[in-house]
């Protein structure tokens, strides 16, 4: 998973770690890779999650994507099965999310 | 007069007021704190309630309260940080120079559909209320065998240890009583292992693993079917029960979301070095209220404390604040048999293995089961109650130490 790019900097797991390095054409690849093909509905997801990490400092829990871009976490499931939150960070290019402390 | 009103008196609320009473000058500051209840709850003791134990857990706040701190007993409505006023529900207005939210996070069983209803209570219990702790105790008492299933519904909830805690001391509660061969014990978990932080997890999963305790992880409950006994998630997985302790969602107080001031759990975002409102600046939200990437833990509030006071006085004065909060927390974890393990982290270290508060000399081990950690966890009960909610000095810094910790050569992150 590290060397989807060769230009892009990811940690041990393959969860980029450098925020600006994420493009539209990255996620698709990185999509491909864990067997999604990227929807509209799997877009609005992700460009929520974009969106709200650099004014919130974390990457978004299941419960924040339902409650603020209004997708069910039922649906989040269906979108990226097994492990939602984790395969949204991964495409949407940033930090495994903390689950919790 | 300048006026601080601090809502909530629990942990950090108490805290925090004792210690800026001490230094705040009486003629030139009035302090109020603003609770919902007259008695100051000592949480730690709950977990140890449905085993049988039950000392000391409730003390009214007026006697853990300096004098010149009002205390008033009432339901907050909502803040309104322009006019700078705090709406109680009994329509009374206390406006403020400067306001601390403290008013934690709590249970929260009406956020999972089928949690609360005819079998709540019955085979459906929690153990972070008084109420439930004890509803729980007489649950275990008339336990007959079957499977017990320890569940938390989401994270964070607060003192995220407690679940394993509760799960270690049934599974010796079982074997004291000799039943537990007829008792299956799963542990049911959003999160992908048995804690939050790799090498921790570890050491955890182990001794479950050691006790013939089952982990289920990944599992994001959607509902209770309580008729069914049945536990079943977003991805449709399926777990029954014959007894369920469930940590329900846990979220802070309705007030800060309905005062606008909240995420969505109604946690207050703050700056994670100096607790201060992000968008209010003469607002401060301390201890479990806050949205800090730590854990929710007392010893999160008594350290964040800390830091907050100092801070506080330069900020009142107009300067900058040069104290900054690194996360610390420090928990007691039991294990049963009258053994427990320690741990120490902050925002940038996970628990590593070692020894505690004195380097080398320990007398406590982190991340290792002694007896001494757990009569470490019961003596805390007297130092909480006479010493930390008081605001007094503990040998204990708020901000984490490398002495007496070490990284496992062999426990390398995956």
């Amino acid at each position: 998973m590290t060397t989807i790019h060769r230009e892009i900097h990811t940690d041990a797991e393959g969860f980029l770690t450098e925020y600006d390095e994420w493009t539209d054409d990255l996620a698709v690849q990185l999509a491909a890779g864990i067997g999604i093909e990227l929807s509209d509905e799997h877009w609005k997801a992700i460009r929520f999650l974009r969106e709200d990490y650099p004014t919130h400092g974390e990457t978004a829990t299941l419960r924040r994507v339902s409650t603020l871009a209004g997708i069910p976490v039922k649906q989040l499931f269906a979108l990226f099965p097994g492990k939602p939150a984790k395969k949204m960070a991964y495409v949407a290019g940033l930090p495994k999310p903390r689950g919790c402390v | 007069m300048k006026r601080l009103v601090i809502l909530g008196g629990g942990t950090a609320g108490t805290v925090v007021a004792n210690k800026l009473r001490r230094r705040l000058v009486l003629e030139d500051w009035r302090i109020t704190v603003i609770d919902r209840v007259p008695d100051h709850l000592y949480q730690p003791g709950l977990l140890f309630v449905p085993f049988g134990g039950r000392e000391d857990l409730l003390k009214p706040r007026r006697r853990l309260l300096r004098a010149g701190i009002e205390l008033l007993i009432g339901e907050v409505a909502a803040v309104d940080p322009e006019r700078k006023s705090v709406k109680l529900l009994d329509g009374d207005v206390v406006c403020y120079d400067y306001l601390v939210i403290a008013t934690g996070t709590s249970s929260r069983p009406d956020q999972t559909p089928g949690m609360l209803g005819a079998e709540w209570r019955h085979s459906i219990h929690d153990f972070y209320t008084y109420d439930g702790a004890f509803a729980l105790r007489d649950a275990l008492q008339g336990f007959t065998g079957g499977r017990l299933v320890v569940h938390v519904v989401e994270q964070p909830i607060k003192c995220p240890v407690a679940p394993l805690e509760f799960t270690f001391l049934a599974e010796a509660f079982f074997r004291w009583r000799e039943m537990r061969d007829q008792v299956e014990i799963v542990y049911v978990t959003p999160l992908d292992g048995a804690f939050t932080k790799p090498i921790a997890s570890r050491y955890l999963g182990r001794l479950l693993d050691e006790r013939k305790i089952t982990v289920e992880t990944d599992f994001l409950v959607e509902r209770v079917d309580a008729d069914r006994k049945t536990l079943v998630s977003y991805d449709e997985r399926e777990i029954g029960y014959d007894l369920l302790v469930t940590v329900p969602l846990n979220m802070g107080a309705d007030f800060i979301g309905a005062s606008g001031l909240g995420d969505e759990l109604n946690y207050v975002p703050v700056d994670k070095h100096t607790l201060q409102s992000r968008a209010h600046p003469d607002i401060f939200a301390i201890g479990d209220a806050n949205d800090l990437p730590t854990s929710k833990a007392g010893s999160v509030a008594h350290f964040s404390s800390e830091i907050f006071v100092e801070n506080f006085f330069q900020y009142v004065e107009g300067l900058a604040m040069t104290h900054r909060f690194d996360g610390h927390a420090n928990c007691f974890v039991e294990t049963g048999d009258g053994k427990g393990l320690l741990i120490d982290f902050n925002y940038d270290t996970e628990p590593l293995p070692g020894r505690f508060p004195f380097g080398r000399l320990g007398p406590l081990s982190l991340l290792h089961e002694t007896k001494a950690n757990h009569w470490g966890k019961l003596a805390f009960r007297w130092i909480y109650w006479n010493l930390l909610v008081k605001g007094r000095w503990l040998p204990i810094p708020s901000r984490m130490s490398m002495s007496g910790k070490h990284r496992p050569d062999e426990e390398v992150r995956p």
